[in-house]
């Protein structure tokens, strides 16, 4: 995902050179249609005005942008205050994102320096193991956590018949349950990147360490984390991103205390009292703060490998 | 005797790693094994049965399902054929034609939608097809699908692409094939396992997809995704969980034969 990095690649021949054109127009025809164009769209609807039932008017006005940030009372002739209902949502979004990716880390960094430090021939197989969950639909994934979750389900009838606890824990419909949900969700992108991190990794630095009498730990915390570095910040971002824009665990798992960034968007376009242009403008403030996070992040990664 | 000293260990990393796959499998195994409970219940266990199951295929909900089953098979086999095709042709242009111009530029367009949160993309191609007045049904989820599942085919074929080298193409144009005939006969029948992987991770993700779908889809069209997302709005039903674990199963058995032509693959084994 680190740019043109994933998909890139360096260039073996020249063998089609004339056909080029010919080979790329069907996926610039494709995409410049069906994803860069509604995007510009998009940014344009952002900017009109609302029709109340759904839809646009084509008249240039800002009160969609002046709706998310600013309140000017029930009729909108008082003094501008900062409208935080809006920067309320986006900030938990943030949170639930950022501790679904923690979660991620202090399970999914163990396992893949597990599964990285296998004998050769086993790895496959627990890659293997890890990926296979990502193959199952995200919404039955999300739906069969909440049926292991919920008040009467497995979960808490083994803990009640262990002895453990001797009411329902009652997680659904908070934000434990969404950031379980998230967690998940997207757990395997976090071990993915981080395994192939550490299965490059030099063990020999780590002998060199402990010759010089460094404890096992501070092996760890010094020599092996700074040098899978960009795996770990590769992972975090693979379960951040989607994270902070998902509909699905926070619809499912959560209650109305857990509204995050995906269902005030759907909102605006499901229901019939939706508003189109704030729908358009909440869509462009996520898209823009995760183009920044992927950007910040593709010149570190730059940085590290000049 | 104690074992010798091991410096890429590391006491509790297997423990969590063990955990980690329990996490990951023990919700899909309870709705597999409660799909089987002889119950209307979802919280009693009665005793085996396949009843569900019956209900799935027979049910009053049956007709539902099946259209939306239909629906979302049509749709993944056409998204993932077209956008395989488009990403094989766009893989050629941008590891064998050479640099130009537009090179990086078009490696940026093809990897946009991995980029974008599925949510923008859903209401970016809403307001589109809104702006453009296509009237919303199969047609514009199809289109939808076709687009993002082009980033997703073309990683495995541009992977495959890059490790299988020029020179058999050159070797057959320096035996008068045309170019055309390097392309078809050699570069081709070489790329299969790639272009298979790409086929089956598109057919995937469009099986898969729920956001985007329910955004562009019209009123009264359903895939497997909304209708089952529809049905558990109103709470999770026994029928709904043996729906989950046939989707399981064939995602279990996609897996394993893209993992099979993994194995043929020529350039992976030995």
């Amino acid at each position: 995902m680190a740019g043109g990095g994933a998909t890139g690649g360096a260039v073996q021949s020249e063998t089609y050179r004339e056909a080029r054109t010919l080979l790329l127009l069907p996926a610039w025809v494709t995409l410049g249609l069906l994803t860069l164009a509604p995007l510009m769209i998009m940014l344009v609807y952002s900017f009109l005005t609302k029709e109340f039932r759904g839809g646009v008017i084509w008249e240039f006005s800002l009160d969609a942008y002046d709706q998310f940030f600013f309140d000017r009372g029930l009729f909108g002739d008082e003094p501008p205050k900062i409208e935080w209902t809006y920067i309320g949502i986006f900030w938990r979004s943030i949170w639930q994102a950022g501790a679904a990716t923690t979660l991620s880390l202090l399970i999914g960094f163990p396992t893949a320096y597990f599964i990285a430090t296998r004998p050769e021939g086993q790895r496959a197989l627990w890659v293997f193991l890890v990926t296979i969950p990502y193959w199952v639909n995200l919404l039955i994934r999300t739906v069969s956590m909440k049926f292991l979750l919920r008040d009467e389900g497995p979960l808490n009838d083994g803990l009640i018949g262990l002895g453990i606890i001797s009411e329902p824990l009652g997680i659904v419909n908070t934000n434990l349950a969404v950031q379980l949900g998230l967690f998940y969700s997207y757990l395997p992108f976090m071990v993915l990147p981080i395994y192939a991190a550490v299965e490059r990794y030099n063990f020999a630095l780590s002998e060199a360490a402990s010759d010089l009498y460094a404890p096992r730990w501070a092996v760890m915390r010094r020599i092996v984390i700074p040098s899978v570095k960009p795996g770990i910040i590769a992972g975090c971002i693979l379960v951040f991103v989607p994270s902070l824009g998902s509909f699905l665990a926070p619809d499912l798992l959560g209650g109305a205390k857990t509204f995050m960034i995906g269902s005030l968007i759907e909102e605006q376009f499901k229901g019939n009292a939706g508003n189109w242009p704030f729908g358009a403008a909440a869509s462009m403030i996520l898209l823009t703060m995760v183009l920044i996070l992927l950007m910040i992040f593709a010149r570190q990664s730059r940085k590290e490998a000049a | 005797m104690a074992k010798p000293y091991d410096l890429r260990r590391y006491p509790g990393f297997f423990a969590i790693t063990l955990l980690c796959l329990v996490i990951l499998y023990a919700p899909l195994v309870v709705v597999a094994v409660y799909s089987f409970n002889d119950s209307p219940s979802i919280t009693i266990w009665e005793g085996f049965s396949l009843r569900w199951y019956v209900d799935v295929f027979t049910g009053p909900e049956s007709g539902k399902f099946k259209e939306a089953a239909w629906n979302s098979f049509i749709i993944a086999i056409t998204a993932a054929t077209t956008a395989t095709i488009i990403a094989t042709l766009a893989a050629t242009a941008v590891l064998r034609a050479g640099t130009f111009r537009l090179r990086t530029v078009s490696i940026g367009l093809i990897s946009l939608p991995l980029m974008v949160p599925e949510i923008v993309t859903a209401v970016a191609t809403l307001i589109f097809f809104n702006a453009i007045a296509i009237e919303r049904g199969l047609m514009t989820i199809l289109l939808a699908h076709i687009a993002f599942c082009i980033p997703f085919a073309y990683l495995p074929i541009s992977a495959r692409m890059q490790g299988i080298e020029a020179t058999y193409e050159q070797a057959a144009m320096d035996l008068y094939a045309t170019k055309r005939q390097a392309f078809t006969r050699i570069l081709l029948p070489l790329m299969m396992p790639g272009i298979m992987s790409g086929f089956i991770l598109a057919f995937i993700i469009s099986l898969d997809d729920f956001i985007i779908t329910n955004f562009v889809k019209g009123a009264g069209v359903e895939t497997l995704p909304t209708a089952i997302f529809g049905a558990v709005k109103q709470g999770i039903k026994p029928n709904i969980m043996a729906i989950s674990t046939l989707l399981l199963a064939v995602s279990i058995v996609m897996v394993a034969l893209s993992w099979l032509i993994g194995r043929r693959d020529p350039a992976k084994g030995r």
